[in-house]
Parts: structure tokens; sequence; C-alpha cells
């Protein structure tokens, strides 16, 4: 009856993703007076689970896993919450979580709320909040089935500490051909460059550039801050920057501690994209963009020569605070 | 090569967002629909594959009457035949059983959806179709070709892409990527003439049961008024975003 949680991890290392889905699993846990277990794959050091709560961690080992299959994980964290006879199963919404969980739900017959916000509302059933509208609003969703299966939207409840006691126990679920039926070609990612999905800051850029070309200050603001890079839509629209940096309604959605958006004048459907970002800043010439109304810090200004001394002032700033 | 292109009727990205009915149901007043942005560039991307390889395109869409304008409208851009499923789209597993029973009836090589609607973002019927009529799911794809039997597909994941190798039949999220945005069609008067004449199939619903509910709506708290920085004074924003946001 434990509370299951999917925790991600990347070349054996767990994920941030996957405390804060601990922390929120033993939040579930707590009002429902169970405990959590975590189902992990190829993951070394599980140990650091208990900080954020989990008591029993599910080892897979295999290394026909080792490269992420969405029906496959699936069928692994299926047969994981069938073992522990889990009626909630957590996962994250990194992108492929948000690829399995919909297989998951299937194979569970568990009702899918993606994009959660907050722990659920047990007084009335199971409800719990979601974003809806590209973050334009809130929904409460009521989850009906036996099982639920609940997608934590990133940095949305942050990692609680929270220490118990861990047991780890080796798992081989059951996998068939029929499980690894899409085939792995190539994996291209950069692995010297944080993503989108798990920066704390992103600095993100618009057509206020002026050019591709102009992009060298932007990666390197992002460097300083340890940030990922990102971009408004006509920029990608324009081949300036690849499409995996365009964020807004049609492209990623950002919800970062830190998100600094330099020469973007604000179109509604960036700023929705944006808007569970905890703190923004906006740099434009133009003191009537609409980003302003959205941001928490402004300043009116050209990039061309603010983002350089920002540079320098956040290297001092980090050389003293370091 | 058959292709089924789910469409999904939704807002327009600029909508105002408002609740009507004690914040219960989205006012649709003044609101224009269109069809979802991810499911247009797949639209496309199936019409690209009708041209060149010469696959006949249906699309569908699980709606009231209201959403006929919205397919009309993908017939106008170039698919061969719209089906409806006549009934109130309720939850992602209701949407991906009714389309379910579509896609087994016309025994389709491919089925196109977006990786989610712009308007609940559940993000959830591509895969649920998938798994439900037994076909391998690709997911936020961003590429995709066809060549006989084999689809090979590019996917974005955090950070980066991944190229996947498939069997048919298959069914994709897509987004963005599948085709530029430069490419989406818009129809042309032929278009739209020959949209009239081209066959929209009322489908029975199974009445499908649903597995989570939307209750109400809420929006986000109006947002405090932005701190300005003079563009002179870079200390001050440095200490503002250490001190008081403590976000560096």
């Amino acid at each position: 009856m434990s509370i299951l949680v999917y925790t991600e991890s990347e070349n054996g290392k767990l994920k941030k993703a996957a405390f804060e889905v601990a922390s929120f699993a033993k939040g579930i846990a707590d009002l429902m007076g169970t405990s959590v277990t975590a189902v992990s794959i190829n993951a070394e050091n599980v140990d650091e689970l208990k900080t954020y709560g989990v008591e029993k961690v599910l080892k897979v080992s295999s290394d026909k896993l080792s490269k992420f299959n969405a029906d496959a994980y699936a069928e692994v964290i299926t047969q994981a919450s069938k073992k522990e006879d889990s009626k909630v199963v957590v996962v994250s919404q990194s992108a492929n979580a948000k690829y399995l969980a919909p297989l998951l739900s299937v194979n569970l017959e568990a009702g899918y709320a993606s994009n959660v916000v907050a722990l659920p509302n047990l007084e009335e059933g199971f409800v719990v909040e979601r974003t809806a509208f590209t973050n334009k609003a809130f929904n409460m969703t009521s989850i009906t089935t036996d099982v639920k299966l609940l997608g934590l939207s990133n940095n949305a409840f942050g990692l609680k500490e929270n220490e118990v006691s861990l047991s780890e126990e080796d798992f081989s679920p059951e996998l068939s051909d029929d499980n690894f039926k899409i085939n792995v070609e190539s994996v291209d990612k950069n692995k010297d460059k944080v993503s989108i999905a798990d920066a704390e800051v992103v600095v993100s850029a618009g057509r206020g550039m002026k050019g591709p070309e102009n992009w060298g200050m932007i990666e390197e603001l992002a460097d300083v801050l340890g940030a990922a890079t990102a971009c408004s839509k006509p920029v990608s629209d324009m081949g300036w920057r690849p499409h995996g940096e365009h964020v807004g309604q049609t492209g990623k959605p950002v919800a970062t501690n830190l998100y600094i958006a330099v020469g973007i004048s604000g179109a509604i459907q960036h700023l929705a994209g944006i808007s569970a970002s905890k703190n923004k800043v906006v740099i434009n010439t133009d003191p009537e963009a609409p980003f302003f109304k959205a941001a928490d810090y402004g300043i009116v200004g050209d990039a061309f020569e603010v983002v350089p001394q920002l540079i320098e002032k956040l290297k001092e700033f980090k050389a003293n605070n370091s | 090569m058959k292709i089924l292109v789910c469409i999904s009727h939704v807002p327009d990205t600029t909508s105002k967002i408002n609740f009507v009915e004690n914040d219960t149901k989205f006012d649709t007043n003044g609101v224009q629909f269109v069809i979802n942005p991810n499911d247009e560039f797949g639209l496309t991307r199936a019409m690209w594959f009708k041209e060149k390889q010469g696959a006949t395109v249906d699309v569908v869409t699980v709606g009231g009457k209201d959403t006929e304008p919205t397919i009309r409208k993908a017939l106008a851009i170039g698919a061969d035949t719209a089906h409806r499923v006549d009934t109130e789209p309720l939850d992602g597993f209701q949407v991906a059983k009714e389309l379910a029973k579509v896609a087994k009836d016309g025994n389709y090589d491919l089925i196109i959806a977006g990786r989610e609607s712009i308007d609940y973002n559940g993000g959830m019927v591509p895969g649920m179709l998938a798994k439900l009529i037994g076909a391998n799911f690709i997911n936020t794809c961003v590429s995709l070709e066809i060549d006989g039997e084999t689809a090979t597909a590019i996917r974005e994941i955090d950070g980066g892409k991944e190229t996947l190798k498939s069997s048919l039949p298959l069914v994709i999220g897509g987004q963005k990527g599948l085709v530029e945005e430069s490419d989406l069609k818009i129809p042309n008067m032929r278009g739209i003439m020959m949209a009239r004449k081209k066959p929209l199939n009322v489908v029975e619903p199974l009445a499908a049961e649903t597995q989570t509910e939307a209750k109400n709506f809420r929006k986000p708290a109006p947002k405090g008024e932005v701190t300005l920085v003079d563009a002179d004074n870079l200390d001050k924003l440095i200490d503002l975003l250490h001190n008081e946001a403590k976000a560096i």
C-alpha cells in the first residue's frame, strides 16, 4: 500500500527531480498514513533517498535498460507498483516521465493527472491542483480510479528533508521483446550544458539581440550563472537558435528559480510559458514592453550595454561569494 | 500508407482565459477556436506524406457540432476524410478510448497527434491511444520519416535529441519541428471549396468511462509591481537577486 515513486537517474546518478518527487511522495504518504517506496533503474547511491523520506528502494539493474525506453520503463514501474500494491504512483514531468506516464496509466488502469503543483486534498475523494491553459490557470482535478498516477511539475514542491531509515531490495521485473519494439539509434545531448528542464537559472533572449551572431554574451551570462539558455519563439522560427530552446506556449514551459529575459518583449504565449518561474528579470530598451508587467525585476536599458556589465559584476559577486 | 491525424479544438493562443459557472467552465465568449498548434504541425507533416508518398490522410476529433469548423479547416488544408466522434471530451482517457475505436476501425499505419493540447495540457492522449491499440509510441516528436514499414523519428529530450527507429503502426506525439512554422498550410479558396464536398462522418461515441474529473479553475494571483533597477546600478540588481529573491 506504500506510495510508489519513480526516481530518475542519469548515468547512474539520481537527478534532482528524483529528490523532489520523493519529497512529494513522502508528503502524500504522511497524509495517507503510509510509507514511500522508490523504484530506480540503474542508479547508484540510492541511499541518498532516505534524506527525503524514502523507506524502501526497489533497485533495478539491467543492461537492457541502459538506454531509456518508455514502454520498458513503464513496464518496470507497473510491476513495481503491483508488487507494492501501491494506490498512488508519482513521477516527475521530465521529457522521459511525460513520455512513459500515459503508458503506465493504461497499464495500471490509473487515472493520470499531469502538471500537478500541490499535495492532494483527500477530503472529497482525491483532488489535485494542476496547471492548465499553459500556466494561465490552475485546475482542481479529481481522480476517480482506485490507483492514481501523478506527474509532479518540476520545482513545484521543492526538496523537503525528512530523514528515515532505508532498505534496498534488488528487483528484477520480467520484460519481453515486446517492450523493446522501439530502437534508440543515437542520443545527441550536450553534456557540458545544463538542460532547461534541470536548470535552476535560465537566461533567455529574443529579437532584441538583432542576430544569432550576438548570442556570445547570452552564453557567457548563462555560463557565469550555471544557467541554461533559452529563446523566444520568433528567434527559433528565424533559425537563430534551435527549436529546443523555444520557451512558451508551443515551446517549453520553464519553472525555474530565476528567469532572465534579454530583449524579449513578452508576448502572452511567452509569458504563459514562464509564469511558473519564481523570479523573473527583464532587460529591455522599451519601458512599455509587456514583459515589465510580468517581471519581478526590470532594467530599462540596451542589452548590448547592460549584459556585458552584468557579466562582469556577476563574476565579481561569484568570486566573493564562493 | 493510411494516416490518421487527431485534432483537438482549442482556444487560440492569444485568448483571454476566464471561467464561468462558479469557475467550473471555460468562458468561450469571444474566444476564437483553432486547430491545436501541436496537432497542426503534425497535420502539415501528414500533407507532406500525402504529396510525396501517396498517403491518404484522415482527421478525427472528439467533440460536439461546435468543433466542425475546426475539422473542416483540416479538410481545407488537404485531409481526405474527417471523423467527428459526437461527444463532449471529458478527460484524456475517455478521449483516447474514443480515438482508439476510430483508429482500430480505420486500420491506420500512422497516427499523428499533438504532444498535448494547449488548453488542458494533459499530455496523455497520444500515449494512451498507442497503448490501447497496441501500437508503438514516440512522444515529443520533432522529425519523422517513413520508409516502407519503418519510421525514423527524432524525439526532443531534456537537453538534446534522440533518434529512434520504429515499425508501424506507430502513434506519435508531435510538436513544432515536425515542420517549420513557416511551412504551416493556410487553406486557400480552392481548398475551402473542396472541403465542403469532402466527407465528414459523425461517429457514434462508445460512451467511454472517465478516470478524472476537472473541477473548478482559478487564475494565478495578480502579479505585484516590477522593481525597476537603473541600468547604471547593476550592483543593486545583484543585491536584490541575492538577498531578496535568494536566487543567486
